[in-house]
């Protein structure tokens, strides 16, 4: 079984003082740690997993620089075989239909039964990739996926819906499947693992080597213009109810009553 | 008294006779080479399974490991923990020693009439001896009504898979049947001559139960005895190797081999490597993954089950027995390896994940209870340590436990904060602590290295600024490695993320190197064990309850008197005392306080109990019914504490929250060392004003 899996480094933003950058349009990362998107790792982990039960070969693919590099080699570890790096400055400034674009050029000509994304990026959360991908692969696309069995020439995938339902569904291969959370507990990756694979090649992949035009792809193939960048507006501090419990109670509800949260 | 002494002759004379019709030295020739051979090839193919373990170099220092046989081994010094049980085993083994000549005389006595050992031949050993089998008969029977009715907890293993207290039974039986059988013949010769003692006593109580028997059928009767003890010695004698006994001739190798680097260094994940190689795998998986040192661990192992009578995931209904990792792992390889036969056929069970489960190794907390306590120095820690960077490797990593080794990796601690940050603890509340931020480059007389809970968490920030205030009112010159700290590993090596661990000393030693700095000081046990030991800096890192006491000493700091009408005990933290011995500074300081009432808890010193701390816990919920820390709480409580006082974050942090998960706040309250300190230094302040300064 071939399987795809499309991954992205991301800022972690939980502990970080945010700063816009000078041109307002993205974020200041010299003070950013960044590490590979929640919801991909969930994909690898599941494309890792569909090899170690019915064989194959996964191959890991981002659109990045040379620091993205340090999620392919992460993914490297976790068991995927091979890494594919798309890099070229003409990637950058793109949208997710522009990022989609690169992803199927290169994806049209390797074999595959299954491409997983995760479902949503931490920080861009447009949660559009996969779908479009899907589209552009001609493929049949599970969106939020929270379980996953392939048998055969089908998968079966349960996933989630409006309404804070699960559905179950089953699809014909090859498809698109991206990856919730909950869909499985992601190995540990320890610091020996990613030395163990620090010596795997990584093939980079231009604009050029995908048979895409520069005006195809980043800023200038994006169909959604970045304006600029705002941080919101801090809201007011949080309050901790003090006094007894039922004090407390007592309160809490008067406040929700005053808001019309009641 | 001294006529009435008889040395037994020997008489009836066994050598002389020809029991089966085979002449008795022939056929006693014959019972002891069938002995002998059996013996010998069950111990060989014992020892060959310690053959297939890991190189462990166990031969250093051999004076210190005399010592250890001396005072651990034939001193018996870890057994009177357990009274009853502790003092039973001293006489029983106090008794071996004396009845080996006994028996040796005897087996030359199969072959030899009247043959005798110098020195062993004469009334007072004949005395002594015969006292001990009495005592050894009253020891058999106090430790087998032990096992029948008193039933000791300790004894009956709620996760054992299959219990070995039978061999036990067993064993018993043997001893006291060499006991009898000895003192019968002892008396058949004492009729012949008539004579019972108080020299005596078994022999002639033997003898007095013997005037029933007819004086003719004494001297069969008495052959019949001879041959009996020896029978059973070499029963004995085989099936130790093959039961939870084999300890009685393990224990004293495996104590002498025992681990003398200090108690906190974890062992490497292989030793005999060249620096900076890295081996193909890491960590235990399989049996022969195991250094030949735990193995032997294992075969030494009583089956008396102190170690999980002290273990806090035990005591807190976590799924980990430290005994049963040495009688699983024991088991499986006299299954795998056993001593008659071809190995079974097909794959054995998977040992680490199969037999040993994963979450048995993620319960453990390392606090070293269990090693403090093995009577025969068996190791737990480095065992488990290295089945875990087993499970790292192989990815299987509780999901708590993963975000707060990403956070390491990533941020260089494990709450996620942004690494530059670090240093802000100094004046988060505003003010100024004394503690100056070191850029490169610069120096000072002390180094203060905060690791990630001082650094991060506001609880114990306030510490980091107490003690910074203490050294400041001392008139000492503190400095601290700022944004260029990092963690110190100590938790990520524990946990068996050996890589992480090297890549976090690195930073850490670097940092150091870039400052001229003399003594380096902190605040934390697990940091006070990874500079000491992990990083091997040795002495001049201090624990701040060492430079406190210190400084006390040295007049540069005066407590004023703190009587609150409180009792403040002191908790032991595990990687303070246990690990690093460090028992009498923190008492020192709490005795410098004028007017202090303390308490000692049942459990403190080597005794303590763990808070729960450990291995990356603050970060994962345990499997346990209870937490330790409220366990802990309720023994404080016990001792009739009102404060307690620790010098570990993690302690602290566990404690508050258990005063406050059992409704205790306002009750019992918990401070660090220096906390403590600080309000005696400053007099007119409440006894809640920690802060101030």
């Amino acid at each position: 079984m071939d399987i795809i899996v499309c991954i992205k480094r991301v800022p972690d933003l939980a502990e970080a003082g945010l700063e816009i950058a000078a041109d307002g349009r993205g974020l200041r990362t010299e003070d950013l740690d960044f590490d590979i998107n929640e919801w991909d790792d969930y994909a690898v982990e599941a494309a890792v997993r569909l090899k170690e039960q019915h064989g194959g070969v996964v191959t890991a693919i981002t659109v990045g620089d040379e620091d993205a590099e340090e999620v392919l080699r992460r993914a490297l570890a976790m068991g995927a075989d091979q890494a594919i790096l798309l890099d070229d400055a003409a990637f950058a400034g793109a949208d997710p239909f522009a990022i989609a674009t690169a992803l199927h050029a290169c994806i049209r000509s390797l074999p595959f039964d299954v491409v997983l994304c995760g479902a949503v990026t931490s920080d861009g959360a447009s949660g559009q990739v996969g779908g479009m991908l899907a589209a552009l692969l001609d493929v049949p696309q599970v969106a939020l996926a929270t379980g996953l069995e392939v048998d055969g020439g089908r998968a079966r995938v349960r996933h989630e819906v409006e309404g804070g339902l699960e559905r179950e569904v089953e699809v014909a291969l090859p498809c698109l499947i991206t990856a919730q959370s909950g869909l499985n507990q992601p190995r540990y990756v320890s610091i020996r693992g990613i030395r163990k694979v620090a010596d795997v090649a990584i093939a980079a992949r231009s604009a050029g080597d995908l048979g895409l035009a520069a005006t195809a792809v980043g800023e200038a193939g994006s169909r959604v213009r970045l304006e600029g960048l705002l941080l919101p507006p801090a809201g007011k501090r949080a309050e901790i109810l003090e006094g007894s419990l039922d004090a407390a109670v007592a309160t809490l509800v008067e406040r929700l009553r005053e808001r019309g949260g009641l | 008294m001294s006529a009435t002494i008889l040395v037994p002759a020997a008489d009836p004379e066994p050598a002389s006779g020809s029991p089966l019709g085979i002449p008795g030295p022939l056929l006693h020739g014959l019972l002891l080479l069938v002995a002998l051979a059996a013996f010998a090839w069950i111990v060989r193919r014992r020892l060959l399974v310690l053959r297939r373990g890991a190189p462990d170099p166990r031969l250093d220092r051999l004076g210190e490991r005399l010592r250890r046989l001396l005072v651990i081994g034939f001193g018996q010094s870890r057994q009177l923990r357990y009274p009853v049980a502790g003092i039973v085993h001293v006489l029983i083994f106090c008794g071996f020693l004396v009845l080996l000549f006994r028996s040796l005389t005897l087996l030359g006595q199969g072959f030899w009439g009247g043959f005798a050992i110098p020195g062993f031949a004469g009334p007072v050993y004949a005395a002594v001896k015969d006292w001990t089998g009495l005592v050894m008969l009253g020891c058999c029977a106090v430790a087998a009504y032990r096992r029948l009715y008193v039933k000791p907890a300790r004894y009956h293993d709620r996760l054992a898979l299959r219990s070995h207290g039978g061999e036990a039974h067993v064993i018993l039986g043997l001893i006291a049947l060499l006991m009898v059988a000895d003192a019968v013949f002892e008396a058949t010769t004492l009729a012949a001559h008539g004579g019972r003692s108080w020299a005596l006593p078994l022999a002639s109580l033997a003898a007095f139960a013997l005037e029933a028997v007819p004086d003719s059928a004494r001297p069969g009767l008495g052959v019949f005895a001879f041959w009996l003890h020896n029978v059973a010695l070499c029963c004995f004698g085989c099936y130790l190797p093959v039961s939870k006994h084999f300890h009685v001739i393990t224990s004293l190798p495996n104590v002498f081999l025992g681990k003398l680097d200090p108690a906190g260094r974890v062992k490497p994940p292989r030793h005999g490597l060249p620096p900076g190689a890295q081996p193909g795998e890491i960590g235990v998986r399989r049996l022969a993954d195991f250094t030949w040192k735990h193995l032997l661990d294992f075969f030494s192992c009583t089956d008396c089950g102190r170690c999980s009578d002290v273990c806090p995931a035990y005591a807190t209904g976590a799924p980990l027995s430290p005994r049963q990792i040495s009688v699983k792992c024991r088991d499986e390889a006299y299954a795998a390896h056993p001593v008659f036969g071809r190995p079974p056929a097909g794959a054995r069970p998977e040992l680490v994940g199969g037999l040993i489960e994963d979450r048995e190794l993620w319960a453990c907390t390392t606090c070293r209870a269990c090693e403090d306590v093995c009577p025969v120095t068996i190791e737990y820690v480095d065992k488990i340590v290295d089945m875990r960077r087993f499970l790292v490797d192989d990815g299987r990593v509780p999901a708590g436990m993963q975000k707060a080794l990403g956070h390491l990796e990533k941020k260089g601690n494990p709450y996620g904060k942004p690494g530059k940050k670090r240093g802000e603890w100094v004046a988060a509340d505003g003010g100024d602590c004394g503690v100056r931020v070191l850029a490169a480059g610069a120096s000072a007389p002390l180094c203060f290295f905060t690791d990630s809970a001082t650094a991060f968490d506001p609880r114990i920030q306030r510490i980091g600024r107490a003690f910074g205030r203490l050294l400041r009112a001392a008139g000492a010159d503190c400095g601290t490695l700022g944004a260029d700290e990092v963690d110190s590993g100590h938790e990520a090596r524990r946990v068996g993320e050996e890589g992480l661990f090297e890549s976090l000393r690195e930073q850490n030693l670097q940092a150091l190197a870039a400052r001229e700095v003399g003594r380096v000081v902190t605040t934390d046990p697990h940091a006070l064990n990874a500079l000491r030991h992990d990083y091997r800096l040795g002495e001049p890192v201090l624990h701040h309850s060492e430079l406190l006491a210190e400084l006390i000493a040295a007049g540069r700091l005066r407590p004023f008197a703190l009587a609150d009408g409180r009792t403040y005990t002191f908790h032991d933290p595990c990687y303070l005392g246990r690990h690093n011995g460090v028992y009498e500074a923190p008492r020192a300081v709490l005795a410098a306080i004028p007017g202090l009432r303390t308490v000692e808890m049942a459990a403190a010193r080597n005794k303590s109990f763990c808070c729960g701390g450990g291995s990356l816990y603050l970060f994962r919920e345990g499997e346990g019914e209870r937490r330790m820390g409220e366990l802990r709480i309720e023994q404080a409580e016990l001792a009739g504490a009102q404060v307690v006082v620790t010098a570990c974050p993690f302690c602290l942090i566990n404690f508050e929250d258990a005063i406050k998960t059992t409704g205790r706040t306002g009750r019992i309250e918990v401070v660090d060392l220096a906390e403590l300190l600080e309000r005696a230094l400053v007099t007119a302040a409440p006894p809640a004003a920690t802060t101030g300064a």
